[in-house]
């Protein structure tokens, strides 16, 4: 069981690079794709698959008792299989053939189509309602496992997220554990110019939330948050932790440029990021 | 206006939601995995029969559809077996893009059931009206798609769809259904046509409400010396295209009736099968692109040509057609 193994911060650093990397080698090769998107919550996903927070077993990848994590910005799809793949649920080598036809390996994550994947996502703003399904569900089985769902900060301008806040609140999920990738971008641009979302902490609060904010790519941050917020479960409130990350982050000329968004590097930006990633070992 | 008199059928005091509040609490009693989610209608629709038994296992989600769709897949996921319960209009309209990811695609085992389908439910008007559920469900895949046409039929539907692979829809209404089966023994198979009346001259396909509706016309037309065969297409998705062909190559005319939209819905669905299997001269009753206004029920398929009246006369019509062949 994965969930005991304890790696140094620097190790989990090393792991988040790796990712990254799967993440640029699986969407240049495909052509297509959202690297940024994928790059902005790699922190977050490492701190849940890798910091020993998520109780799962890659070789029983339904185990009934499992924390269940939900990809609810599922362009991040790149990210969530590379994850998988590091996690053990199955062969690195799946990882090159994404958006290939005939591959279990799609843009947007498919409920089961590979294990470990919980939830079909890709149309933005239903991963929240799903994440309080599996809620109520734990407690009616008298399981205790948690859910996390990482959410796209686009995809709170959906009505549906606010209508899940708000139930999670009703109905009293202190188990139900939110994480905004907070990135600051959304397709065509800045959220402040697009459709803004602040005052964003007042928004979850107003709605029951119980409320945090990190930085996103600070590893021991996430880590201890998502400690604190496990130890909050008792109180019935649900968490989310809005974490303050960069699109892109990790490869300069993309942080700086939001039009990556669903665009993958061609070969020579692929080689130049690479280079900075591995400067960054 | 009486539903199943001419054709002498027994008639039920319990609206087909009854009907249905009754079968999913008689599931719910002996199956722990069921749970119910509803969207503050369970009184309309009367999913609160299990509410009252089993509160635990009911969740009103409020006037939100897509969370409650949202909600229900969760519940799949953490291994029950969820019926999604609202009127077929608001469900399906407000939560479309939420069946079709977290159910269809994901192809979970969850009941969707769509109350108060058709124009049946009368007074309230159009905006309740659930009159293009079918075609919207037929745009799903991976669905199995029923459509009960008495209450032995709903008791049978809700029983068997925890045990149907993947995502299902049924359709239950406002309005009381006469009794074609018998409760007890009914014959029911999912994807398995029913024929409830034999004939030659021409075969009458109905679903819903329009069996009993095809059974009262088959017995006018029987007084004029047309023998009708009436099939009861209760299963939208998978068809049962070995009835249908039959029907076309042992009748050689077909009237499909159905209380929904022309477009979309069973007939047109019917039709391709048939165009495929055997051509054979077709009528079509049914919503003719409208939406139709608040009323009676019973006036409202009088207005818009849903009656017993209505298939007869296509009757009488597609039979004229196929001797003219």
């Amino acid at each position: 069981m994965k969930s005991t193994a304890t790696k140094s911060y620097d190790e989990l650093r090393e792991q988040a690079r790796q990712l990254r990397l799967d993440v640029l080698e699986m969407t240049t090769k495909a052509g297509s794709g959202h690297p940024s998107s994928s790059w902005s919550p790699v922190e977050v996903v490492t701190a849940l698959y890798f910091g020993g927070m998520l109780r799962y077993r890659p070789d029983e990848p339904w185990w009934p008792e499992r924390d269940r994590f939900i990809m609810s910005k599922g362009h991040a799809a790149p990210l969530l299989y590379a994850a998988l793949s590091h996690a053990g649920y199955f062969e690195r080598e799946e990882l090159w053939r994404l958006r290939d036809v005939g591959s279990p390996v799609q843009g947007h994550p498919i409920q089961g189509m590979m294990p470990g994947v919980e939830a079909t996502t890709g149309s933005l703003g239903q991963g929240l309602s799903l994440g309080l399904g599996h809620v109520l569900g734990g407690r009616l089985a008298g399981k205790n496992y948690r859910v996390y769902v990482l959410l796209g900060d686009g995809e709170c301008e959906a009505g549906q997220i606010w209508e899940a806040a708000m139930a999670a609140a009703h109905f009293k999920a202190g188990n139900l554990v939110a994480i905004l990738d907070y990135n600051k971008f959304q397709e065509t641009g800045p959220i402040s110019r697009e459709i803004a979302l602040e005052p964003l902490v007042d928004k979850w609060k107003s709605f029951g939330w119980n409320v945090h904010e990190v930085n996103g790519h600070d590893i021991e941050e996430v880590l201890s948050t998502l400690q604190l917020v496990k130890q909050l479960e008792a109180t019935g409130q649900p968490q989310i932790i809005i974490a303050h990350t960069i699109k892109g982050k990790g490869v300069s000329f993309v942080e700086a440029d939001f039009t990556f968004h669903g665009r993958a590097l061609n070969a020579e930006q692929a080689e130049l990021a690479r280079e900075e990633l591995d400067a960054t070992r | 206006m009486q539903l199943g008199k001419q054709a002498g059928l027994k008639l039920s005091d319990a609206p087909l939601r009854n009907v249905f509040g009754d079968a999913l609490l008689d599931l719910a009693k002996s199956n722990p995995k069921v749970v119910v989610l509803d969207g503050d209608l369970g009184n309309s629709t009367k999913a609160e029969y299990v509410r009252n038994e089993f509160p635990e296992r009911f969740f009103n989600i409020g006037i939100a559809e897509s969370n409650l769709v949202g909600v229900g897949a969760g519940l799949a996921g953490a291994g029950f077996y969820p019926f999604i319960v609202s009127f077929s209009s608001f469900l399906l309209c407000n939560a479309y893009d939420q069946i079709r990811l977290a159910v269809a695609m994901s192809e979970i085992d969850a009941t969707i059931i769509g109350s108060h389908g058709g124009i049946t439910l009368g007074k309230d008007g159009p905006t309740q009206m659930g009159i293009e559920d079918l075609a919207l469900m037929g745009g799903l895949p991976t669905f199995t798609i029923i459509v009960p046409s008495d209450p032995a039929t709903m008791h049978a539907a809700v029983k068997a769809a925890p045990d149907i692979k993947g995502p299902v829809f049924i359709r239950s209404s406002r309005v009381p259904m006469p009794f074609i089966y018998p409760m007890e023994d009914t014959p029911f198979e999912v994807g398995k046509a029913n024929v409830v009346r034999e004939g030659t001259d021409l075969t009458i396909i109905g679903c819903g409400m329009m069996v009993s509706a095809g059974l009262d016309a088959a017995a006018v037309l029987a007084e004029e010396g047309i023998e009708a065969r009436v099939l009861d297409l209760h299963t939208i998705r998978p068809m049962d295209i070995g009835a249908i062909a039959a029907a076309a190559s042992e009748t050689g005319a077909i009237v499909c009736a159905e209380e929904h939209l022309l477009q979309g819905g069973m007939g047109s669905n019917v039709a391709r099968v048939v165009a495929e299997e055997n051509p054979v001269p077709m009528r079509f009753v049914g919503l003719k692109d409208v939406y139709v206004e608040s009323g009676d029920p019973w006036d409202l398929l009088k207005k818009y040509n849903l009656t017993a009246d209505d298939i007869v006369a296509a009757g009488r019509e597609v039979v004229k057609a196929k001797k003219a062949a």
